[in-house]
């Protein structure tokens, strides 16, 4: 099968920051595919380059077989667009929205007017379009971003945070309707998020971002696969050295990859629920004080502390600029 | 063709978001009223001195008033440009195929036709008042086409601006900065040769006297057609300007993105 998109040592710097670090990767035909890292990984950055909103310094991208550079506006035809941040015009109505957008890719007339019926309808916005989208919700802007985007029926779709600042009950429905259109429409979806979970529930591939690199490639659940046995989570009373800490549970059999931020102490261990005990026993014995326990099953969330090196929150907070 | 197409879908959606505004009408259509009104009472006796060749200030002062209100609204095309901007639509218009010279077209055409739209106004209120336009219908179509190629070529540096700046607050600055002084310095209330030496030079480099110079001569006097072709000419290279740094800056905002 084709590749719906190909990236290739990609690098972007904007000054001195490098945004991306020479990323690679593949996306074939009709899937769903996931770039799944906290904020300022590279993820928005990527999706501009293969928008062909932006250009990379070096590397280069094809997207259904053509440059983004040489074969910008091919690329264009085939493409739909859900950025980041809302493109709608507040001072129009979600129809002329829509209908603007279909004029723009040569869409006229009846098969334009039908096409936006068939889509506002979809996306629970038949009553709304007529209404000017400055007193739409968050919810239904976004609905209508991705209306806009289909518009023009595209081969590939871009989805940039689709879900960010949406309320869980709003972003419960947006996975279903994603879900729905890779699966009904044979697009291909590209689709950014730092939401562990949207990518472990969309996405059938994903890479991790860290840094503008891929730091994991495979389906969500060969990168979870790869973590043995259960994580545990600890919550210390207070900040306490990693070294002590690591100490402490090295007398611990079937423990391992310890690492301690601040309060937080992360650990594996074959069987968690059998772990805790000899955990607890050994943390006080070496008087180090325990607030809380979890044990969890394996999730992406310890994949990206597992191949980043440190926890999604900690990346996510030390970064707030968001490119 | 597809670039037409779209700077006119540009166009109606600029000018749909305005006809919203019921506040924007009222001052759109009132403004140039008041500054016909206005400079025409306030400097009313000007045609008292000595030299001043005609004796009707309202008839001397409709060519600079219609040229200074396309000069002022199209300045402030680009506030449409930084809020597209600011609300992600730019980004979206640029990874689609849209033309890239109808995101400048598109606004400049909206201007075009409300600057129409006010200058009949003008033309209509200064006849009330009065004046005559001796060169007929033709002469006024010349003025308002001369207007406009004026208020394009601002709208396209106002365009521009607002994409280097991306922030409304230093646009505004910069157009406050650009109107009264150069609307001053042109021959729009006050003869030329009547002024002192040092702005009469400065004028000859000012794109609005350019304006004022071949409306006021094709429309009012008799005609000079090299003053006429010109001055025109002159604007027609300042547009051209313009537009150059317009798209140019498209290029260099892309790059940052």
């Amino acid at each position: 099968m084709a590749n719906a998109i190909e990236a290739t040592g990609l690098v972007k710097r904007y000054g001195e920051v490098q945004a991306l670090d020479g990323l690679s990767f593949s996306v074939p035909e009709g899937v769903v595919f996931g770039l799944l890292g906290p904020n300022g990984a590279g993820k928005s950055t990527t999706v501009k380059i293969l928008t062909t909103l932006s250009r990379a310094n070096e590397g280069e991208a094809r997207v259904g077989g053509h440059d983004v550079v040489a074969d910008a506006e091919k690329v264009r035809h085939l493409i739909g667009v859900v950025a980041q941040k809302s493109g709608l015009d507040p001072e129009a109505t979600g129809r002329e929205n829509a209908r603007l957008q279909g004029q723009i890719y040569g869409m006229v007339g009846r098969e334009l007017e039908e096409r936006i019926d068939e889509l506002l309808a979809r996306f629970g916005l038949a009553d709304a379009g007529d209404r000017l989208v400055r007193g739409y919700s968050g919810g239904m802007q976004r609905r209508l971003d991705i209306a806009l985007a289909l518009v023009h029926r595209p081969r590939v779709l871009f989805m940039d945070e689709p879900t960010t600042g949406l309320d869980p009950e709003v972003r419960a429905s947006m996975w279903q309707e994603i879900s729905r259109l890779a699966r009904e429409e044979g697009l291909t979806v590209l689709l950014t998020t730092h939401y562990m979970e949207e990518a472990d529930e969309l996405t059938s591939r994903l890479v991790i971002l860290d840094r503008g690199r891929i730091v994991a490639e495979g389906t969500p659940e060969e990168l979870k696969g790869e973590l043995r046995g259960d994580a545990v989570h600890v919550e210390l009373g207070k900040p306490e050295a990693n070294g002590r800490v690591q100490k402490a549970l090295d007398e611990v059999p079937g423990i391992r990859e310890a690492t301690v931020d601040g309060r937080l102490l992360h650990a594996r261990a074959d069987n968690g629920a059998r772990a805790v005990p000899a955990v607890l026993q050994a943390l006080e014995s070496n008087a180090i004080e325990v607030a809380a326990v979890t044990v969890a099953r394996p999730s992406l969330e310890d994949v990206y502390l597992r191949y980043a090196g440190r926890t999604f929150s900690e990346a996510d907070t030390e970064k707030e600029d968001n490119r | 063709m597809t670039a037409v197409q779209h700077s006119s879908y540009m166009m109606i959606r600029y000018m749909r978001a305005l006809a919203r505004q019921p506040a924007w009408i009222f001052v759109t259509l009132v403004q140039p009223v008041i500054w016909l009104l206005l400079f025409g009472a306030l400097f009313e006796r000007t045609v008292d001195i000595p030299g001043f060749a005609s004796d009707s200030y309202i008839e001397f002062l409709a060519p600079g008033v219609i040229v200074m209100t396309a000069f002022f609204s199209a300045g402030w095309s680009g506030m449409g440009m930084i809020q597209d901007y600011d609300r992600g639509i730019l980004d979206r218009f640029l990874s689609s195929p849209v033309k890239r010279v109808a995101l400048v077209a598109g606004p400049l055409m909206q201007n075009a036709l409300v600057i129409l739209v006010q200058s009949v106004i003008i033309v209509a209120l200064a006849l009330i008042l009065g004046a005559s336009f001796p060169n007929g219908v033709l002469g006024v179509l010349a003025l308002i086409v001369i207007s406009s190629i004026l208020g394009a070529g601002f709208g396209a540096l106002s365009n521009g601006l607002g994409l280097v700046f991306l922030k409304e607050d230093s646009l505004i600055a910069t157009m406050v900065f650009l109107q009264l002084p150069l609307t001053f310095l042109s021959g729009a209330f006050m003869q030329e040769d009547l002024q002192p030496g040092w702005m009469q030079t400065v004028s000859d480099f000012n794109p609005v006297n350019w304006a004022i110079e071949a409306g006021r001569n094709v429309a009012m006097e008799d005609i000079d057609w090299t003053l006429v072709l010109t001055r025109t000419g002159l604007l027609i290279a300042f547009l051209i300007a313009a537009g150059v740094f317009a798209t140019r800056v498209f290029r260099t905002y892309q790059r940052s993105i």
